[in-house]
């Protein structure tokens, strides 16, 4: 009896049969996962952490509603993310722009998406910020707290990987002919709560986040009025109403920087107020360098 | 050593019966006062075995008498009421507060025989404000004095304990800060609070909550009295959880309510006697508090058994669900069920009208 024998359909065909590539997941499998975070929302099975954090809602619902406004609207592009430690602690100083802190948001979709690691950035906010019903509760939420030296120390110490926008409110809230100029960089306590954790300081350039709602005027009285540090006029705002709102797509560049290592100084070091003040010049120095050279790089403001 | 006569004051409450009782059962101990102004429950009565019940008023010197006559060595505080509704109005609830704190620890400072002094104090001393940083250490202080009410009375009860405490050195002093109270049978602001069917919330805000259950409060008030800390240490238990997700687990209702009118309804509500809360424990209920428990667990040396999740869960056993688990997962699972066999009929839909193309060498063959 002649033995058994494969005859291959295509002759000319692969050896090995080529695996499907993994499916984008079907609607019916995006549905029974809706309806199981449902369950978990309803039920309050799902952790949430000391400073409030829930990663649950912020995977889930915040995250998805974010990535299409950095895949599809900013085009987002993110540049060493080498510089980013896969474990431990390190502390992201960025620059601050666009009236409303999407800069923040868009480098925490940057941080989880593009990492290798799936990095979750801890943001730092103003304590405005926690004042306000809804925004204070869900940034919270997404992961930020309160920027004082307390919470970045023990967020630092717990490997967990920070983000601060020094300039705060004079950052974001700048007009637009000031735009990619860094303002004063608070009384650099970033850099002390850096020294006393040994952390490295990652710096950060961000741009294309000037240009999304380009401030032109400021209604003080208003500002006043509503207990807010500035009210942005934009050219489309308030003039088209809530349609001001949606932001100009500009093309984005996210850019980390080789990180300044601190833990040879010791915890000590950040009594020093001369070299934390080099420290900081230091890396405020290098992101308005990078910022610079980013910008040289860029064809134009949307493509 | 463990001490000879210990007086508790505040014994006809739950948490301070529980202590009593406990240190009543450790034979190394001598006697047990408990005071109070009102007497224990029959049941509590039971439970508090050897302790002997004084019927006194802190407010009034005669307290001093006591500890003189029985040779008192440990003092523990527990006399302090977190709400008006329960000691018959803000002002008698200060007076209680302050006032009684004061000639107890006058009266501890006249005998010679107090070696000891523990008092239970809370986690609200460190107030509740969006400018908070999100965990406080014992050294950190309110960045908002709280202003009035149960947090401003600790405030002062905890000054007049640290003066005490200086003017007689030799007294060994712990400070206990509690966060709040969680377990199936004691009666704090959390528990009144979240027995209600449907609980209010402020709209737009979401409290980190850390609890600490019954049995650790009672197990840590009786390592204090027992054991020689002196100092000032967090208790709470380990991790945190959200308002929202508190009342979820519990399968209670959230009313989310303009952050106006959560101060009304909190009067009608005291004035129901449903439950009670104050302004200051509104903003607690709005930003949340959560302390570092290092200090407890390294120095104080004891590790709450129960985390805050199943403190909760713990103390869920005693409440009936109005959302049920059950209910919602079986909802869940029949729309899973229902998703899946649309998906099942239209796949099979989506094949029937694909043409099936043939490979091109194959052709298909039809039987017959």
């Amino acid at each position: 009896m002649p033995e058994a024998r494969v005859i291959r359909l295509h002759p000319d065909g692969p050896e090995e049969p080529v695996e499907p590539p993994a499916a984008e997941p079907g609607w019916e499998d995006q549905v029974a996962g809706g309806l199981e975070f449902l369950r978990r929302r309803l039920t309050g099975e799902y952790e949430t952490d000391e400073f409030g954090f829930d990663p649950d809602l912020a995977d889930h619902l915040l995250m998805p509603v974010l990535r299409p406004l950095f895949q599809k609207w900013f085009r987002v592009e993110t540049q060493g993310l080498a510089n980013i430690p896969d474990v431990g602690g390190a502390l992201v100083v960025a620059n601050h722009s666009g009236t409303i802190p999407l800069d923040a948001l868009m480098t925490t979709v940057a941080l989880h998406d593009d990492h290798p690691a799936s990095r979750r950035f801890r943001l730092l906010g103003a304590d405005l910020v926690f004042q306000f019903p809804f925004i204070g509760a869900m940034a919270r939420k997404l992961g930020s707290t309160l920027a004082c030296n307390e919470d970045a120390e023990r967020l630092l110490t717990e490997g967990e990987l920070v983000g601060v926008f020094p300039e705060g409110f004079k950052g974001i809230g700048k007009s637009f002919s000031e735009r990619y100029t860094l303002q004063r960089f608070g009384r650099g306590g970033f850099v002390t709560a850096a020294l006393r954790t040994g952390a490295p300081i990652v710096p950060c350039a961000i741009v294309g986040a000037e240009e999304i709602y380009p401030m032109i005027g400021n209604a003080k009285t208003a500002a006043r009025i509503l207990g807010l540090p500035y009210l942005p006029i934009t050219p489309t705002f308030p003039l088209l109403g809530p349609l001001g709102l949606v932001p100009l797509p500009s093309k984005w560049f996210i850019a980390f920087g080789t990180p300044i290592e601190t833990a040879h100084y010791g915890p000590g070091a950040a009594d020093d107020p001369m070299l934390v003040f080099n420290l900081t010049d230091q890396v405020r120095e290098t992101i308005q360098q990078s910022l610079y050279q980013l910008l040289l790089q860029r064809r134009s403001v949307f493509s | 050593m463990p001490p000879a006569v210990v007086l508790v004051t505040g014994v006809s409450r739950w948490l301070g019966g529980a202590l009593a009782a406990e240190l009543a059962a450790d034979p190394s101990i001598e006697r047990v006062l408990g005071v109070d102004t009102v007497p224990p429950g029959p049941e509590a009565l039971r439970r508090l075995g050897r302790t002997e019940f004084v019927r006194a008023d802190i407010r009034n010197p005669l307290i001093g008498k006591v500890i003189a006559a029985a040779g008192v060595d440990t003092v523990v505080h527990m006399n302090i009421s977190s709400t008006p509704g329960g000691s018959g109005g803000r002002t008698s609830m200060k007076e209680l507060n302050v006032i009684g704190t004061m000639q107890l620890l006058a009266a501890c400072q006249r005998a010679p025989s107090v070696a000891r002094l523990v008092l239970k104090s809370t986690s609200a001393v460190y107030g509740a404000s969006p400018r908070d940083p999100a965990v406080f250490t014992e050294q950190m202080q309110a960045r908002r004095v709280p202003g009035g009410g149960f947090a401003k009375d600790s405030l002062d009860i905890e000054g007049y304990v640290r003066s005490f405490a200086r003017r007689r050195p030799e007294v060994g002093v712990a400070v206990l800060r509690f966060t709040n109270f969680i377990g199936p049978r004691i009666d704090s602001l959390l528990t009144g609070f979240l027995r209600m069917p449907v609980v209010p919330t402020a709209l737009g805000f979401d409290a980190r909550v850390q609890l600490l259950h019954e049995d650790d409060a009672v197990a840590v008030l009786v390592k204090a009295a027992t054991g020689d800390f002196a100092g000032t240490v967090n208790v709470g238990a380990e991790g945190t959880v959200l308002l929202s997700q508190a009342i979820r687990r519990l399968g209670r209702v959230p009313l989310p309510l303009p952050e106006q009118a959560m101060a009304p309804l909190g009067r009608l509500t005291r004035q129901a006697r449903i439950t009670d809360y104050s302004p200051e424990q509104l903003r607690f209920l709005n930003f949340g508090r959560v302390v570092d428990t290092r200090v407890l667990r390294e120095e104080f040396g004891y590790t709450p058994r129960y985390t805050t999740a199943q403190a909760l869960s713990d103390y869920g056993t005693t409440v009936v669900p109005v959302v049920d688990r059950g209910v919602v997962g079986s909802v869940v699972d029949s729309a899973e069920a229902t998703v899946g066999r649309l998906a099942a009929a239209w796949g099979s839909l989506a094949a029937t009208t694909r043409r099936p193309s043939a490979a091109p060498d194959l052709r298909a063959v039809r039987d017959a």
